[in-house]
């Protein structure tokens, strides 16, 4: 255990830090995704609606496996195989970006949407009877009460979507598991190699949780 | 009134919820300064037609005029209508997020209707008039009902409305809250605005009306003076409710 940490742990730590960039990166483009479809969901339109549902539908009823090979391989070939573009070459990171921020994005609307409609509607009629917009009103009065009741779970989602990152190795993402699987395959090492793997995981999702307890003690403070 | 002007004109107003009918045919004219009251049996829409008033319930036909606009045109900027047509809620809706001062200055500073330190000033003022200014860093949950709802009528009155309308202000509070709020309506009442109030209060109807309106099944069934209506009513619908709330 000791050689594989002395002679593999930089590049497992390297792993580790495309692992946190992969997550950042979906995770940035989930919440702007999450809140689009999320507010969509809840405006009076039923155009809006039906497109909010659809997606979030569509989304949670693939794997994320499926996804990634979807985005990864299948959108390229339908491109420039069976169309004939010649559309420049997709990195696995802009894929994994892509995969995640659409998956953790859905998840994330119906977490926005619930919380919204957590809050009592006659804190939107109030602002809307003294001439406020209906969207300046969900700014100033809605989504910030609505964001009380949904730091738990976002935070729920953010952790469930940086072990989610494990599953794009299998598009060639050199993030943790992906490395690990090299490391294992050179060591033979298997019992360590996924020990060493499972605590590096443990200790940053333990970090991320106490930060996140301390984020929502914060914000409840004074209510 | 001395300056007769119509404040509010309704025509013909209809309201469906679905296949059920709210409001089947309202037609009255308020008056600028006039206090007017709407009694009624649960379900009989008065609170429908009064959140009409305002658009916060499209209406299905008919006419709705408040100050010379006519609000159930589609084109019609209805934000720029509510800035002058205050509204009270049964159950208070103060920005929970907000503390008490920033509840009241919040829609003054985002219309830019005045600067920070105007609406700061014009806030202390209104909390003055409601007796609540030691209360202006306090968050709504650490107020009484009867604070809260006071907090509500000031926050209303930051827009400087020309119009102020009430649903069921009173009846969400505590008995002992009630006469607290009563109180800074009749004082508005005397200030000379034009007023709409939905309430159980019977009392404060004979007291503070210009006009009361019985309303029942989607109709104005019976209206006139306090005296009128409340003492000497004519209709037998009119003539039952009293009975059951006096």
């Amino acid at each position: 255990m000791v050689k594989i940490i002395t002679v593999y742990g930089n590049m497992l730590l390297q792993a580790m830090g495309k692992t946190l960039l992969l997550a950042l990166c979906g995770l940035f483009f989930a919440c702007i995704l999450g809140l689009i479809f999320g507010l969509m969901s809840v405006v009076k339109n039923r155009v809006c609606n039906i497109i909010a549902q659809i997606f979030v539908d569509v989304i949670r009823g693939v794997p994320m496996i499926v996804l990634a090979f979807f985005v990864y391989f299948g959108v390229p070939y339908l491109l420039n195989n069976m169309m004939g573009l010649n559309t420049p070459v997709m990195t696995a990171l802009q894929a994994g970006t892509i995969c995640l921020a659409l998956n953790c994005g859905a998840y994330m609307s119906e977490i926005i949407r619930a919380g919204i409609e957590s809050v009592d509607k006659g804190q939107m009629e109030a602002a809307r009877s003294l001439g406020l917009s209906y969207f300046v009103s969900m700014k100033r009065i809605v989504l910030p009460q609505a964001i009380r009741t949904m730091i738990p779970s976002i935070i729920n989602q953010f952790i469930i979507t940086l072990k989610d990152t494990s599953i794009l190795s299998v598009i060639g993402f050199p993030e943790l598991v992906n490395t690990a699987k090299n490391v294992q395959a050179a060591t033979f090492k298997s019992f360590q190699t996924w020990f060493i793997v499972g605590i590096m995981y443990l200790i940053v999702i333990t970090i991320l949780s106490r930060c996140a307890k301390v984020v929502e003690r914060r914000l409840n403070r004074g209510r | 009134m001395a300056a007769e002007e119509i404040k509010i004109h309704v025509e013909h107003l209809k309201k469906n919820f679905g296949k059920i009918e709210v409001l089947k045919d309202i037609s009255i004219d308020i008056m600028q300064g006039e206090v007017v009251v709407v009694i009624g049996p649960s379900g009989s829409g008065k609170s429908t037609f009064l959140r009409c008033l305002n658009r916060l319930e499209e209406s299905t036909g008919g006419t709705i005029v408040v100050d010379g606009v006519d609000i159930t045109q589609k084109k019609v900027d209805i934000n720029k209508v509510r800035e002058n047509v205050g509204m009270v809620f049964q159950h208070f809706n103060l920005f929970n997020n907000l503390n008490v001062l920033n509840n009241m200055t919040l829609a003054p500073l985002e219309l830019k209707k005045a600067t920070s330190e105007q609406a700061k000033e014009k806030a202390m003022q209104m909390l003055e008039r409601v007796g609540l200014a030691e209360k202006a860093e306090a968050y709504p949950s650490q107020l009484s009902g009867g604070q809260k709802q006071r907090v509500a009528i000031a926050r209303a009155l930051c827009m400087n409305p020309d119009i102020m309308l009430f649903d069921e202000p009173t009846s969400a509070l505590d008995p002992e809250m009630v006469g607290e709020v009563l109180q800074v309506m009749k004082d508005l009442a005397a200030s000379g605005m034009t007023m709409v109030i939905v309430t159980h209060e019977m009392g404060f109807a004979r007291e503070v009306a210009d006009r009361v309106i019985f309303m029942d099944g989607g109709y104005i069934v019976e209206e006139g003076t306090p005296e009128e209506v409340l003492l000497n009513p004519k209709e037998s619908r009119t003539i039952d409710f009293l009975n059951k709330v006096l």
